[in-house]
């Protein structure tokens, strides 16, 4: 019996050869994180994490802006987060003297929001800008942080209705 | 400098932990956000939702999202009295810059922002053939960028439409519920900038997290339930003709 043991031998050589490569490669080509929480790569979180935001959030602004919260305290637009008007300002938050803000055209951007639209909820205010002002800056007589124009404000400024 | 018996003792503890640090990597970005203790969802509010864009904008500057591609985007409805099953949608430029007037239309008409729906049972994730995206342990649908293969499988498995290949990278690209933020304890940035709140973060692992009282008190609904994706993008107020 296993008179020419030899080729069998030779062939376990070869499979234990593959085998070991195999084992070696894997470990080297697989990612150390890989199946960490599940079937894919764990560092990928940190990674999508890592990234910088562009938006400071509107607490930041406030640690600074405590005049603009106040006057914002007495009108509807308190619920307005800073950014969602004056834009991504993380590069101003991290250094406030290099990075300004760039000033806001009002005709464009009130009418984002207050231009009329059938889709709009019925209780949120909208205008036909083009009726209401004529293309006029909504600033010339909103103060966009107080919007509601107070009486005395109004005959003071000429305003009407 | 010479370096003496005594220089080189008191570098070596210095070397030690220098050392120390590059082996550590880069420290995490936020060290003390733990995975097992969130599960990210999204609340929208459609009676809330004035179709502004400021959501789409918001996105877009955030997360550097090539021009003509969304990562969220709102469609306006509209419903003819007479054909309720078969609405009118349309979704200009995202609703970027917003929508132009529709005065004359009557019938019904309201404004469904959309975004991925971090489903806990993903299709997208369960194509993917070299696990490039998942659901991460606190409840986010990630892609893994470097792993990305860019075959498409998912893009074509999102019931939701809400992925798509970016053209610089050719890898899959979709919401990533501002996964950057909300580890930092931010809000997302199309959150942040929605001016109605009509789009709310919620963390359903935190019990302090109003949307709790929220889902017990109003009738919500997810995009597509037959589908039982485990969508986690709530809406409330929604009209049984959106898709």
């Amino acid at each position: 019996m296993f008179k020419d043991i030899e080729h069998l031998v030779r062939l376990a050589v070869v499979i234990a050869i593959a085998v070991v490569a195999f084992v070696v490669l894997r470990e080297a080509v697989v990612p150390r994180s890989f199946g960490q929480y599940g079937h894919y790569r764990g560092a990928a979180i940190a990674e999508t994490a890592a990234r910088p935001v562009a938006f400071a959030g509107h607490d930041v602004c406030e640690g600074c802006h405590s005049d603009v919260v106040d006057q914002k305290k007495q009108g509807k637009h308190v619920v307005v987060a800073c950014e969602a008007c004056h834009g991504a300002l993380a590069k101003h938050a991290d250094d406030p003297t290099s990075v300004t803000p760039a000033k806001l055209d009002t005709a464009i951007l009130c009418a984002r929001c207050h231009e009329a639209n059938s889709a709009k909820p019925k209780d949120f205010p909208q205008v036909v800008t083009a009726d209401h002002s004529g293309g006029l800056a909504c600033d010339t007589c909103h103060q966009p942080h107080k919007p509601k124009i107070e009486s005395q404000e109004k005959t003071a400024a000429g305003g009407k209705k | 400098m010479d370096i003496t018996r005594r220089r080189l003792l008191l570098l070596l503890p210095a070397a030690a932990v220098a050392w120390n640090y590059v082996q550590a990597g880069t420290p995490e970005a936020s060290p003390n956000y733990k995975l097992s203790e969130h599960w990210w969802a999204m609340l929208i509010d459609i009676p809330k939702c004035i179709g502004c864009g400021s959501c789409v904008r918001a996105c877009a500057e955030e997360n550097d999202v090539p021009e003509g591609y969304y990562r969220t985007w709102i469609e306006r409805y509209h419903v003819a009295d007479w054909k309720i099953e078969k609405p009118d949608v349309e979704s200009p430029d995202g609703g970027k810059q917003g929508f132009p007037p529709n005065e004359e239309l009557g019938g019904k008409n309201f404004f469904v922002p959309k975004l991925c729906n971090h489903c806990a049972d993903s299709p997208c994730t369960q194509v993917c053939p070299v696990g490039a995206t998942f659901v991460t342990p606190d409840g986010v649908v990630l892609i893994d960028k470097s792993y990305c293969l860019g075959c498409r499988y998912c893009v074509q498995a999102c019931p939701y439409g809400c992925r798509f290949i970016n053209p610089k990278t050719k890898t899959a690209e979709k919401c990533t519920l501002c996964y950057h933020r909300i580890t930092k304890g931010l809000t997302t940035a199309c959150c942040e900038a929605c001016p109605t709140g009509a789009r709310q973060l919620a963390d359903l692992k935190n019990p302090k997290d109003p949307i709790h009282e929220f889902l017990r008190t109003h009738n919500v609904q997810v995009l597509k339930p037959h589908m039982a994706t485990g969508a986690k993008v709530f809406y409330n107020g929604m009209d049984g003709s959106v898709r």
